[in-house]
């Protein structure tokens, strides 16, 4: 007796100790281990949904995922907040073809592979009516591996809008070899390296009955209407490899930092300059890509768009949200949140991203400057390696409740992020 | 006193140059895996680090990892040789997985650079396996010279 009561005071006093280590040392049981602005709170609503791209949410609350992947043959998720406590339990899983996209709209939802865009009609509460009938409505986007994901968004008026990455780092003869020069005219913007619209509601689309709505855009993954502007905005992942390809005109330090992920406001036959020039926000200024002549310094091409808000190199813009809660302080209404993946190509400086940041608008314009709003997705304080990364953002959207959801492609979780004031 | 420390100094550091000297050329002749290895290092920063990243475990669905890579340790070497001459935009699975990025050419590096930089990375990350030698990536060039 008096052993076994040695033993279970052992055992307590030891799993204390452990406890109360982990709460010391590793505080992920606060706010799902993000840090965020005061009055903010954050839970992990769900894990390991497959890899969780991005994410729509109905009006009702119904949370419709699309995973990169096919896990187990289904890569689009369906979740509901069942016992209204925040946690998302999956109600049904589907389709073996995983992708990027997924939006809502007049009573459909749409999903997006690497090459087509399909779409589901929802009846009355916002449910999938058939999962087995699914409406192909673009087919045939180009697939190439690099930059294949196709983000989509709608406007208010039946057209959906497509982001054709370039299948390119810079258009250059040979892809991402060290001094190889760039194509001129660029061959790749015919049918990528833009965003190209369709119509929502026909049926077996392909390029030609699109039109190419914008271009000279290396490769978009966050894209959202902006419904006060009425117009698409988007987020560039700028080219990589500046120091490792044009070591003559540029350092490592450079190479990390250079070019600037760009947002940019579009409308029919904008072009935003790639691959011919890249912007840098260091000087604000638009510079001409060393394969087209440049030696980091010569200024060029005034005749593409301006970026309306700029962060530094690589960090890999892959969600854009505007806010239009009530739940959420003033400062934040109709304001941007952007989910950064987090960096490869700032090697050998440390990796960076891996964090939602947000930027405040007014009337339909960026206010002032940028900030990070919830960082610690990485679990580290440094990330050499990207893999060294525990989870990345990847998704957003809103809720009924005005909270922000955040999707992350690298363990499937999905964060729920909510403001209480306390 | 002084003179003693200074005099001691200077044949400590004597003795220390003369094993330097010695020691190298006997664990590190130009041709030595060892010494292969370490050039390898240096080409791989230079070359190979931004996409498979500085521990080798690339990154994620893009660029893959050489760390735990079946072909960087396998036997036959022809294939990660001709990956580094010719690059790579196969989108087969490697491991089990596809990566989207396109490996560049890298057919501007010597027969030597390729044999080191091969040679370190099926001797780092955790890899562990026979050096890739000049002889071999030669031959692989010639082969398939367009
Ligand atoms: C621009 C990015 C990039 C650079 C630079 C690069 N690689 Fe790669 N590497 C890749 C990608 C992407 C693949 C896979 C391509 C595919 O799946 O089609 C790959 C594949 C490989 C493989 C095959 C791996 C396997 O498991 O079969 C080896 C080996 C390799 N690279 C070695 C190197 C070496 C050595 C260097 C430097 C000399 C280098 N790479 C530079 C991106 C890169």
């Amino acid at each position: 007796m008096i052993k076994r009561c040695i033993f279970l005071f052992i055992v307590t006093t030891v799993s204390f100790f452990v406890r109360a280590n982990d709460n010391t040392y590793n505080d992920s049981t606060i706010n799902a281990g993000l840090k965020l602005p005061k009055g903010f709170v954050a839970i992990k609503a769900a894990n390991s949904i497959g890899q969780a791209r991005h994410i729509a949410i109905t009006s009702n609350g119904i949370v419709y995922v699309k995973s990169a992947k096919a896990i187990n043959g289904k890569a689009t998720y369906v979740l509901k907040d069942v016992d209204g406590n925040g946690n998302l339990s999956i109600v049904s899983s589907f389709d073996n073809k995983g992708g990027t996209g997924v939006a809502i709209k007049g009573g459909y939802l749409y999903t997006s592979t690497n090459n087509d865009i399909y779409r589901y009609k929802l009846n009355k509460n916002n449910e999938i009516v058939d999962t087995n009938a699914a409406e192909k409505i673009v087919e045939g986007l180009i697939n190439r591996g690099e930059h294949n994901t196709k983000s989509i968004v709608l406007d208010n008026v039946g057209n959906i809008y497509v982001n054709i990455g370039a299948y390119s780092n810079s258009c250059q003869e040979k892809d991402r070899v060290r001094g190889s020069k760039g194509m001129s005219p660029c061959p790749i913007l015919d049918s990528a390296g833009g965003i190209w619209m369709f119509k929502a509601d026909k049926l077996h689309q392909t390029y030609k009955d699109g039109i190419r709505y914008a271009t000279g855009l290396r490769n978009i993954v966050g894209l959202d209407w902006n419904q006060q502007t009425n117009s698409l905005f988007v987020m560039q992942h700028g080219r990589d490899q500046l120091f490792q390809n044009w070591p003559q005109y540029f350092d490592s330090v450079q190479g990390a930092e250079l070019p600037a992920e760009c947002m940019y406001e579009l409308h029919k036959g904008s072009n935003c300059g790639w691959p011919y020039i890249y912007y840098n926000h260091l000087i604000h200024k638009k510079i001409v890509a060393p394969e087209y002549g440049g030696d980091g310094k010569i200024e060029g091409g005034k005749e593409y768009q301006e970026p309306l808000m700029v962060f530094p190199g690589h960090l890999a813009p892959n969600a854009l949200l505007f806010y239009t809660g009530n739940q959420f302080p003033d400062k934040y209404k109709n304001g941007a949140f952007i989910a950064f993946h987090g960096s490869w190509n700032r090697a050998p400086l440390p990796q960076a991203g891996y964090m939602v940041a947000f930027v405040p608008f007014k009337n339909g314009k960026p206010l002032g400057e940028w900030e990070v709003f919830a960082d610690g997705f990485s679990g580290k304080e440094v990330v050499t390696s990207t893999r060294g990364a525990a989870h990345r953002p990847c998704g957003l959207a809103q809720g009924p409740d005005g909270s922000l959801y955040v999707t992350d492609d690298s363990k499937g979780t999905i964060y729920k992020i909510s403001f209480t004031g306390n | 006193m002084k003179k003693i420390v200074i005099a001691a100094t200077l044949f400590s550091v004597a003795c220390l140059l003369v094993v330097a000297q010695t020691k190298k050329p006997v664990q590190k002749t130009a041709d030595s895996p060892a010494a292969s290895i370490e050039r390898g290092r240096g080409v791989y920063q230079r070359e190979c680090l931004s996409c498979h990243q500085a521990d080798g475990g690339g990154v994620p669905h893009m660029n893959p990892p050489l760390a735990g890579s079946t072909d960087v340790v396998g036997v036959d070497k022809k294939k990660i040789i001709g990956i580094v001459l010719h690059g790579m935009t196969d989108r087969i699975p490697l491991d089990d997985e596809y990566y989207s990025n396109n490996m560049a050419s890298h057919a501007n590096l010597t027969n030597q650079q390729i044999a080191d930089v091969l040679s370190f990375v099926r001797n780092s990350f955790g890899n562990k396996a026979d050096v890739v030698t000049l002889a071999e990536v030669a031959a692989v060039r010639v082969g398939k010279k367009k």
